[in-house]
């Protein structure tokens, strides 16, 4: 049986027949990522005991009489969510020996309908990055082309769902950290409304950005995790109180009706032609369906990636400011004096990149630069929300590219931190605006996946879902694997 | 005197609640070290504040006491700094949008003088932990139970010109917020503490550079601190000098303040809003809720013991020093059928006020409660015991559990107001001192004292005192 090639939901059906039972499926898995993961790299640590003993004890529910549908799924969490008594590093030299005491709600969620965790995949330091690249344990490699980067910063997860080692996985998305390594490595990944997965326990990047969410081979094996994940969590303020929506029940509605808005401003100079063909392909597609596809604009969209570099800086500058070698975390040996500590364990612990964001958070929120820079960014949100808002009186999703290219070379844009984040154009906006986005496999451009995302009005996921859904059943890009690992 | 002295208070004031403002630890003083911190508030990485919406009731009671403007909408933020004790490497605090605008404290100096202070505003913010820099050798310890412990700091306007007006401030204060039940006003354990803005100039001149002292800990501190500042910044400006911005901290064992930081080292906090927190709001209905809470007022408290009880300005306010002691004298007035409130008021800001400060105790501990006080004070009324003799009984009410009618019962100390009896008494004192007689006849009236004493001695005290005098005069006068 070739369980990697299955979708989650399958291997769910197989659970629930009982002709595979969680152990085998976990030692599957497990087997895999032992034979394979060190050429992707995408985990940062295996739990396979962990994940036996799990294994072993969703199976013993099933024989109960429990019938959950994630029940004795084996599943990867980005290495960001706090799990108790495993290490979580957040890919960063500064949490290298850090056990979280508690785990993440998201963990919790999980770990309460019975899933099993094989590990904890690999990512861009703190969240930081387009490419996981910016690792102090190594980079990740895309499944698709070693050479590649798999995009970031939950490019672990997307690598390893890509290469077989992991059904499903957690992830999140800041400023295109789901989706951009999702449509990097071919998988499907959701950003959901910002507010409607916890983010209690979700190491804090920039905290008004971050969102959770799940990613698969599927949107249907999305929907299913999100339904576990999403929800009210009395320990984040910032959480939704409204009722979780159903993701799942309105998957197989028509698309009859459907308008399908193509902003313009996602089809301009920079990106390329095989992306914009694979777009125009899907938006074909889904005409196909029964949609109608409109002219939308988004006229300050070209503003939301310098906007974005003010504000997640500025809250990360102040987010990280607690790793100071004082109670958790890497302590510098032999400090002088406190200044002495606080200087050489932050620069020790911290890598290039979040050294850079810092720096920058730290002179946006300075006396006498405040309004021009961080005042300045917040009133450009406000108009990149408008902007969405107005293309939503107009259409029900949005269309358009996740990336202007596929997958580029590992190291190839490293030395050009701006040209890295000019490629999150059209994944930023999404995040600014908090609204929630798919991105989904559209093609290939020679052998690398390209994909697309699909942008929803606040709490439209199960739209969103059933969209990708239609298109996946009436396509089969995101049926592919690549052959070294197949 | 050229000099005028310009003062302004920053007070924070510990809220009462029992759990910290964005965390479920508790907030009870004298634990353990870091036994009474959670993850929250140890700055875990993922951990989020939550908010104790106990202390916006708490802020909504203090911005209606004086009267101001409640805030619809105040924001948190977030100031940002490094040190040891705070873990988050920021404390959360309200910049910008404060929950409390304006409002005004009233206050009275010696002499009757009246006087309003205005507030700038008042805002919510979590307290740092502590650092431990004698008990460690070569480094420092640090407890983190008082991490996220909930604050209003209630900043005033510079509008105080003396030593006096800024401990009156302090004082009225201190009082209002423990009377609205949000701090316990513990100033030992720092659940109120004062920082002092002082600087002085020429009257009528601009406004002086001035010195922050951080911290006071006691009203006598406070006065203290402010007189040796004012001294040395006189001192520093007429020798030529200048004043430089900085904070400093007032030593009480030397009596004098000293530098900590100058303005050169001030920090830039990095303000910014909170993006953990939702901007608080406050709705109309959520200020009507705590009006219809709101305990009376010690200036309204006051004014009403004045004319209600007939006391005097000094008596209401002294019984208004508290809610405690405002409580307890409404008891007993209550509970004597408010025959003469002013006996009442005698015993509760007499004997009862002595006996307490000797003993050290609070009136919410006193061994007489108001309902045996207001027992005792009911036999003062009618007559059954002399005000002196009812002093014996509160001794030994002080230090047992019996009422005062047991006490005068078991002792016999029923007072003598029979007149054959006392003026057969009283006879018999005047015949059993004959020179002394021949003397007041011959007029010493200071003896006229002298026989008063005698016939209280021979009846034991237990004789009504104004029916001796009355009796004696007649007595004597044959």
């Amino acid at each position: 049986m070739n369980f990697h090639q299955m979708s989650m939901v399958q291997l769910a059906g197989k659970l629930q027949d009982k002709s595979v039972s969680s152990v085998e499926l976990t030692q599957y898995f497990s087997d895999r990522m032992a034979k394979y993961d060190d050429q992707i790299n995408g985990y940062i640590t295996k739990t396979t005991e962990l994940a036996m003993a799990q294994a072993q004890a969703a199976d013993a529910r099933r024989a109960a009489g429990e019938t959950g549908l994630l029940l004795g799924m084996p599943l990867a969490h980005k290495d960001i969510f706090c799990t108790q008594d495993i290490i979580t590093t957040c890919a960063s030299k500064m949490l290298a020996n850090f056990k979280a005491p508690y785990n993440a709600t998201v963990v919790e969620k999980l770990n309460a309908v019975g899933m099993v965790t094989l590990g904890k995949t690999n990512m861009d330091e703190f969240a930081m990055g387009s490419t996981t690249e910016n690792s102090a344990f190594g980079v990740t490699r895309n499944p698709w082309d070693t050479r590649a980067v798999p995009g970031g910063s939950s490019g672990g997860a997307a690598a390893v769902l890509a290469a077989g080692l992991a059904p499903i996985a957690t992830g999140t998305d800041t400023g295109g950290s789901i989706r951009q390594p999702a449509a990097f490595c071919g998988v499907t990944g959701i950003k959901p409304t910002y507010g409607s997965v916890s983010r209690y326990g979700m190491i804090a990047y920039a905290s008004s950005l971050d969102q959770g969410g799940p990613m698969g081979k599927t949107a249907e094996d999305c929907a299913h995790l999100l339904a576990a994940m999403a929800g009210f969590d009395e320990r984040d303020s910032t959480s939704s109180e409204g009722e979780r929506p159903d993701y799942v029940g309105s998957l197989n509605a028509p698309l009859t009706g459907l308008k399908v808005g193509l902003p313009k401003e996602y089809f301009g100079e920079g990106l390329s032609d095989e992306v914009r063909a694979a777009t125009l392909a899907t938006a074909a597609e889904l005409e196909k369906l029964g949609a109608t596809l409109v002219d939308v604009s988004l006229p300050n969209t070209e503003h939301a990636v310098p906007a974005y570099y003010v504000i997640a800086p500025a809250e990360a500058s102040s987010n990280l400011s607690r790793y100071d070698g004082v109670r958790f975390g890497h302590r510098c040996d032999n400090p002088k004096d406190l200044n002495d500590l606080y200087t050489r364990s932050r620069s020790e612990g911290f890598g290039a990149e979040v050294k850079r964001r810092i720096m920058v958070g730290a002179y946006v929120l300075s006396a006498g630069y405040y309004d021009a820079y961080y005042l300045k960014a917040q009133r450009v949100r406000r108009l990149i929300k408008e902007d969405f808002m107005q293309a939503f009186e107009a259409c029900d999703v949005i269309l358009g590219p996740v990336a202007p290219t596929p997958a580029w070379k590992l190291g190839e844009k490293t030395s050009d931190p701006t040209a890295m984040y000019l490629a999150d154009i059209y994944t930023i906006p999404v995040n600014l605006a908090g609204l929630p986005a798919i991105a989904m496999p559209a093609g290939f451009a020679g052998a690398l996946p390209i994909g697309v995302q699909l942008i929803g009005n606040y709490f439209s996921e199960p739209r969103l879902l059933n969209v990708a859904h239609q298109f996946q059943q009436a396509t089969d890009h995101h049926t592919k694997t690549p052959a070294a690992w197949a | 005197m050229t000099w005028e002295t310009v003062i302004g208070l920053e007070v924070h004031a510990q809220l009462a609640t029992k759990t910290k403002i964005f965390s479920g630890a508790s907030t009870a003083f004298g634990a353990l070290p870091n036994t009474q911190a959670c993850l929250v508030d140890l700055g875990m990485p993922g951990v989020l504040p939550v908010l104790n919406k106990g202390v916006v009731d708490m802020a909504i009671r203090f911005g209606l006491a004086v009267g101001s403007s409640v805030a619809e909408k105040s924001v948190f933020a977030r100031k940002n700094y490094f040190y040891p004790d705070l873990p988050k490497g920021y404390q959360i605090s309200q910049f910008e949008l404060p929950v409390v605008i304006g409002g005004q404290i009233h206050i009275e100096l010696d002499g009757g003088v009246k006087k309003t202070i205005n507030l700038t505003r008042a805002h919510l913010e979590e307290d740092a932990g502590k650092s431990l820099h004698e008990d460690f050798e070569g480094a420092s310890g640090i407890d983190l139970n008082r991490a996220g412990t909930p604050l209003l700091e209630i900043v005033s306007e510079p509008e105080m010109r003396s030593p006096a007006e800024a401990v009156a401030y302090a004082k009225k204060l201190h009082e209002l917020v423990q009377y609205l039940g949000i701090c316990d006003g513990n100033m030992q354990e720092g659940s109120f503490r004062v920082d002092a803005n002082i600087s002085v100039r020429k009257v009528g001149a601009e406004l002086g550079t001035r010195a922050e002292i951080k911290n006071v800990n006691s009203f006598k501190f406070l006065e203290r601190a402010i007189m040796f500042e004012v001294e040395r910044q006189i001192d520093i400006i007429e020798a030529g000098g200048a004043v430089v911005q900085e904070t400093r901290l007032y030593d009480a064992a030397k009596d004098e303040t000293r530098s900590m930081r100058s303005k050169a080292d001030a920090m830039d906090y990095r303000y910014f809003p909170d993006p953990d927190l939702l901007p608080l709001i406050i709705t109309p209905a959520m200020i009507e809720k705590v009006k219809g809470e709101m305990p009376e007022l010690p200036d309204a408290k006051r004014t009403r013991f004045i004319e209600q009880y007939k006391l005097s300005d000094y008596d209401a306010m002294v019984l208004t020093g508290s809610r405690e002691i405002a409580d307890y004298y409404e008891t007993v007035v209550a509970a004597t059928g408010a025959k003469d409130p002013k006996i009442a008021a005698n015993w509760v800001m007499g004997e009862l006020n002595a006996r307490l400060n000797a003993d050290s105790l609070d009136v919410s501990e006193s061994p007489v409660d108001a309902s045996r006080m207001a027992g005792l004070v009911a036999r003062i009324l009618d007559n059954t015991i002399s005000g002196k003799i009812a002093k014996d009984v509160f001794e030994i009410m002080w230090t047992s559990t019996d009422s005062a009618d047991a006490i005068i019962e078991a002792k016999g100390l029923k007072q003598i107001t029979d007149v054959g009896a006392i003026a057969a008494m009283v006879r018999g004192v005047i015949d059993q001192f004959p020179e002394q007689l021949a003397e007041y006849k011959g007029g010493r009236d200071k003896l006229f004292g002298f026989f008063v004493g005698e016939v209280m001695k021979a009846t034991k005290g237990k004789a009504n005192p104004g029916q001796v005098n009355q009796i004696l005069k007649d007595e004597l006068a044959k």
